[in-house]
């Protein structure tokens, strides 16, 4: 059973040129990939994250709110009683900004020029915790 | 020396790749026989080598730069600082909610607020906007899409206010909602009620704001996406062909009457003969088609007019300051290209907002361009160049292959809705990024010629708590004082109009001045229309 993972874009940036690449490298990884498309409300993303029973939940955000919009989904998943399910992120996310994202809980933060390797290994990584625990 | 350690060997004198980053193989040398046939002069169709006879000589490109954030008192300021310092067109750059039909008192859209450009809710904030700016001498370029016609509607009313005529405005809506389906991502409703808006603005322009671009047709943000040179300007001219045919087809209208309104708008890439060619192939397809599929005998139908950005996905954050070289080269190739209007982006433009001297370096960057360079002396310079020539020939028939390619499709609006062009673009995209990590796209600071120095951070704008509230207080006070009856009327009178066949900009303008806000407008469109619903791909 491959490993699901559901990528996904809240708020209203439309930028979705980095998370479909990342998208499709977590594919050709061998996972499982939902994308949400752009432009997704908070709830829909939890919603969708416990319905496909995914592993982690990967945030795209390039408008600058990614620390109301990372802080809300972890939230949402927690009260739905998914807090199991890791939530990443990536994007447009200044270094001061990283260990404020960490603090609410994101399992890995990858800013722009992240090299895709490295963002596929450390999900990997983190899904073999999971399955290991 | 730390900034001139190399980290990976020089690269040969030779490119990698012998061909362009569209495909395009190149030799090593061009003679006569790659160039069988002269273009005529510049000025003539079909304007490969430009739309006037003396080129730059008549009239420089206007030097547009893009600016707007937060509070529209904030935005003014901006906007009247340029205009200082020899800036001789606005763009109007609106933030998320505006762009989407959202009301900055929506819960749903608290933080974007402000964030990428400034808020703007009802017509009060369009007077702040353009407060003091002679609207009859100064050009306005808004980037806005889905919620265009709303803003046309505002920029009447509030220059009517100052007793500036619609006939005397000039500027230009985007207003391209097809590559916003495929690329960019700011649509509200389904396709053809969309298209349906775009030919009532087309249609209101020609009539009353003749002077006024209704819509730019952008391949930029296809190539943001991920699009090269070549599918960029063949999305774009398919756009413009859809845009044409749903214009003709509802028969109120001919070519010769809504064709000289229609403008186009790319990004300009580093790579530098591949985008002279791509200006110039262009311009002469759509110069072929608006003649021959549209039967137009006008050249001033015929004319391919465009703007551009020097910058955007072909700047980098590490070695930050390279990006001004890289700006340098595009804008002149631009320039080269034939450019009617361009934004030079500033260097620290890939990870903050551009700071006053940062933007003030790329508006420079124009000036010496169009007044040191000397290339402005002549029409076309590079007209009859073996290699541009070949190159420019070659360009025209890849473009010729997609577009009909997408025509066989079942044409944009079906490759939109079932996902077939983003796809193309995705696979572009995913395609360069391997390139360029793998280190076979060589990209200088990023991949070659490294340094261990760190690349700046980034800075994103934070609208500060104040300016939301004053915005909010604003938008709150528009409300209570506002007439609302009126508002009821020209709401239910907008409605009504859109489930007939009318044109809508009418009802918008009334609505407009009677203070109804973005959000309302678009909720009673969208109770006519409903919403898009996208396919996802990847």
């Amino acid at each position: 059973m491959p490993v699901r993972i559901l990528v996904a874009k809240p708020g209203l940036d439309g930028h979705d040129r980095g998370a479909k690449i990342v998208a499709r490298a977590l594919r050709d990884d061998g996972f499982e990939v939902i994308f949400t498309g752009i432009r997704q409300r908070v709830e829909a993303i939890v919603a969708t994250a416990i319905q496909e029973d995914v592993a982690v939940v990967g945030l795209s955000i390039l408008s600058g709110a990614h620390l109301a919009l990372t802080a809300r989904i972890i939230d949402g998943l927690a009260a739905s009683g998914a807090a199991d399910i890791a939530v990443v992120v990536g994007g447009t996310i200044p270094a001061a900004d990283i260990p404020k994202l960490r603090a609410a809980g994101a399992a890995a933060v990858f800013p722009t020029g992240t090299p895709l390797d490295q963002v596929v290994a450390e999900v990997r990584a983190l899904t073999s915790a999971v399955a290991a625990s | 020396m730390s900034d001139l350690d190399q980290t990976v060997p020089p690269t040969p004198a030779t490119p990698t790749t012998p061909t362009t980053p569209s495909g395009i193989p190149v030799k090593p040398v061009y003679g006569p026989e790659d160039r069988p046939l002269d273009p005529p002069p510049p000025g003539q169709f079909p304007f490969t080598r430009g739309n006037y006879p003396n080129g730059y000589r008549g009239r420089l490109w206007t030097f547009r730069q893009y600016s707007g954030f937060g509070t529209p008192e904030e935005s003014n300021r901006r906007y009247r600082y340029l205009l200082e310092q020899g800036g001789t067109g606005l763009s109007v750059a609106l933030d998320l909610p505006t762009q989407c039909g959202y009301d900055s008192d929506d819960p749903e859209v608290t933080e974007e607020v402000g964030r990428v450009g400034v808020a703007i809710d009802t017509l009060r904030d369009a007077e702040i906007l353009f407060d003091q700016i002679p609207l009859d001498k100064i050009s306005t370029s808004f980037t806005i899409n889905g919620t265009a016609a709303i803003l046309l509607a505002f920029y009447i009313a509030a220059a009517e206010r100052t007793g500036v005529k619609r006939q005397q405005l000039t500027g230009t809506i985007q207003n391209d909602i097809l590559k916003e389906y495929a690329s960019r991502g700011t649509w509200i409703w389904p396709p053809t009620p969309s298209l349906r808006l775009i030919a009532d603005t087309i249609e209101f322009c020609a009539h009353q704001v003749p002077k006024f671009n209704a819509i730019s047709v952008a391949g930029a943000h296809f190539r943001d996406a991920g699009a090269n040179a070549i599918q960029e300007m063949a999305f774009t001219l398919a756009d413009g062909v859809t845009y044409c045919d749903t214009v003709i087809n509802r028969g109120r209208m001919t070519i010769e009457e809504f064709a000289p309104q229609i403008s186009f708008f790319f990004y300009t890439h580093g790579d530098f003969f591949e985008e002279i060619a791509k200006y110039r192939a262009g311009r002469r397809r759509w110069a072929t088609i608006v003649k021959q599929r549209y039967g137009a005998t006008s050249d001033k139908a015929a004319m391919f007019r465009f703007g551009c950005v020097s910058g955007g996905a072909s700047l980098y954050a590490p070695q930050a300051h390279n990006n001004i070289v890289r700006v340098a080269y595009e804008a002149m190739a631009s320039a080269l290209g034939g450019v009617q209007s361009m934004f030079t982006a500033a260097w620290d433009e890939p990870f903050a907002l551009p700071s006053e001297e940062s933007a003030t370096l790329a508006l420079r960057t124009q000036q010496i361009l169009a007044y040191e360079t000397g290339i402005t002396r002549t029409a076309d310079p590079l007209g009859g160049s073996y290699f541009v020539e070949a190159l420019t020939d070659e360009t025209e028939a890849r473009i010729i292959e997609i577009m009909a390619d997408l025509e066989a499709h079942g044409g944009m609006v079906r490759a939109i809705e079932d996902g077939y062009l983003q796809g193309l673009i995705a696979d572009e995209a995913y395609q360069v990024h391997q390139a360029t990590e793998q280190g076979t796209r060589p990209v200088v600071g990023v991949n070659r010629f490294t340094t261990q120095e760190p690349p700046p951070d980034l800075a994103t704008y934070e609208l500060d708590q104040d300016g939301r509230d004053r915005q909010l207080k604003r938008l709150a006070q528009v409300k209570a004082e506002r007439d609302t009856s009126a508002v009821h009327a020209t709401l239910s009178a907008l409605k009504q109009a859109a489930e007939g066949t009318g044109n809508l900009m009418p009802p918008l303008i009334d609505c407009a001045n009677a203070y109804c806000t973005v959000g309302e407008m678009v909720a009673a469109l969208k109770g006519v229309w409903g919403e898009f619903q996208q396919p996802v791909v990847f």
